[in-house]
């Protein structure tokens, strides 16, 4: 009995690991298809609205991003609380936004050119100033497509506040 | 060279796992999966001096005034949010039937004029009430004439309940109403 028990108790083997390279690139390719870069580092509160009536913007490519906003805490000393406008990764000001229109559009193929989207990510304490600066120096730059980045909430929930 | 052939020894697959692994975290970590969304509206040419352009009736303009404190005034009378979007969907749809409101949709223009100093989150709602109201339009005008929802008609039949009812928000030039910054 002893002898049988002794058998049964070396013969456990490991259990096999051929196939989790496998598992892991079906995860990997998972994540790569799914996701994308990340392009800049936030510097600015970035809590966007939410709204319901949105449309997803499907070709990444093609949109620009204006980050606007108070800077977030760790640059609050250097930097004061006063709204921001972030483009790339820089604080600018609202009379760069021409020529950062003008770099993003240069870096699309010929044939896309027209369908530029901008896309306006500001924080819900932004004033309308900002914004109306911003929008001002995009038509000026003539990149019409405007998306306001906003999050998902329910069409018939009216309370806003 | 036969001999040579079979004592090729086969290369140890056991790292591949750690390979795979450091990839895999790798784009963890640098890419995001947030797809974006949001409200799309068109923004008008910039002129540089505005023509005049033919006066609309007042009845037919949607006046939608926001002030610094973030209050509406839609036609002169102080408004919450959550009633916007019904005053808007009667504005839309009246057909002449109220002499003091629209002729019909295509002559009604929803105005929005907004201060400095109003709170992007304000806008945000405004703009979506609106949308929202033009959405619900024409989806009640979907299921009256089709007795479908707007989704499901044909492409032809959306783009024809658009043209009965089109979206027309005009967004006034900014103006600093009270001293906002």
């Amino acid at each position: 009995m002893a002898k049988f028990k002794k058998k049964r108790a070396s013969s456990s083997v490991g259990i096999s690991t051929a196939s989790l390279p496998d598992i892991v690139f079906m995860l990997l390719f998972f994540f790569m298809v799914a996701t994308t870069m990340r392009e800049v580092t936030l510097k600015v509160k970035n809590n966007t609205p939410s709204a319901s009536e949105i449309e997803k913007l499907t070709k990444k490519s093609l949109v620009s991003f204006i980050y606007i906003g108070s800077p977030i805490k760790q640059l609050e000393e250097e930097y004061g609380t006063a709204t921001r406008i972030q483009l790339n990764d820089a604080f600018k000001s609202k009379e760069d936004v021409r020529e950062f229109v003008e770099n993003e559009r240069a870096k699309l193929p010929e044939y896309d050119k027209g369908k530029m989207i901008v896309s306006i990510k500001a924080d819900v304490d932004t004033k309308m100033g900002v914004v109306t600066d911003v929008k001002q120096e995009l038509r000026k730059a003539n990149a019409l497509k405007l998306t306001y980045s906003t999050k998902k909430r329910d069409a018939d929930d009216k309370n806003y506040d | 060279m036969a001999r040579k052939s079979r004592s090729i020894p086969e290369i140890n697959a056991g790292s591949m796992a750690d390979i795979a692994f450091l990839l895999l975290i790798f784009f963890l970590v640098t890419t995001t999966m947030d797809s974006d969304s949001g409200i799309t509206i068109k923004l008008p040419p910039y002129i540089e001096e505005p023509e005049d352009v033919p006066p609309i009736k007042k009845k037919n303009v949607l006046e939608i005034l926001v002030n610094a404190n973030n209050q509406l005034l839609v036609e002169d009378r102080l408004t919450r949010i959550d009633q916007l979007r019904d005053i808007t969907k009667a504005f839309i749809t009246n057909e002449g039937k109220d002499p003091n409101s629209s002729d019909n949709p295509h002559k009604a223009v929803v105005s929005i004029k907004n201060d400095r100093g109003t709170s992007y989150k304000t806008y945000i709602a405004v703009q979506n009430e609106l949308k929202a109201a033009y959405r619900e339009v024409r989806e009640e005008y979907s299921l009256r004439t089709y007795g479908r929802k707007l989704e499901n008609l044909s492409e032809q039949q959306q783009d024809e309940v658009s043209d009965k009812y089109p979206q027309k928000i005009s967004e006034a030039e900014p103006e600093n109403i009270e001293g906002g910054n």
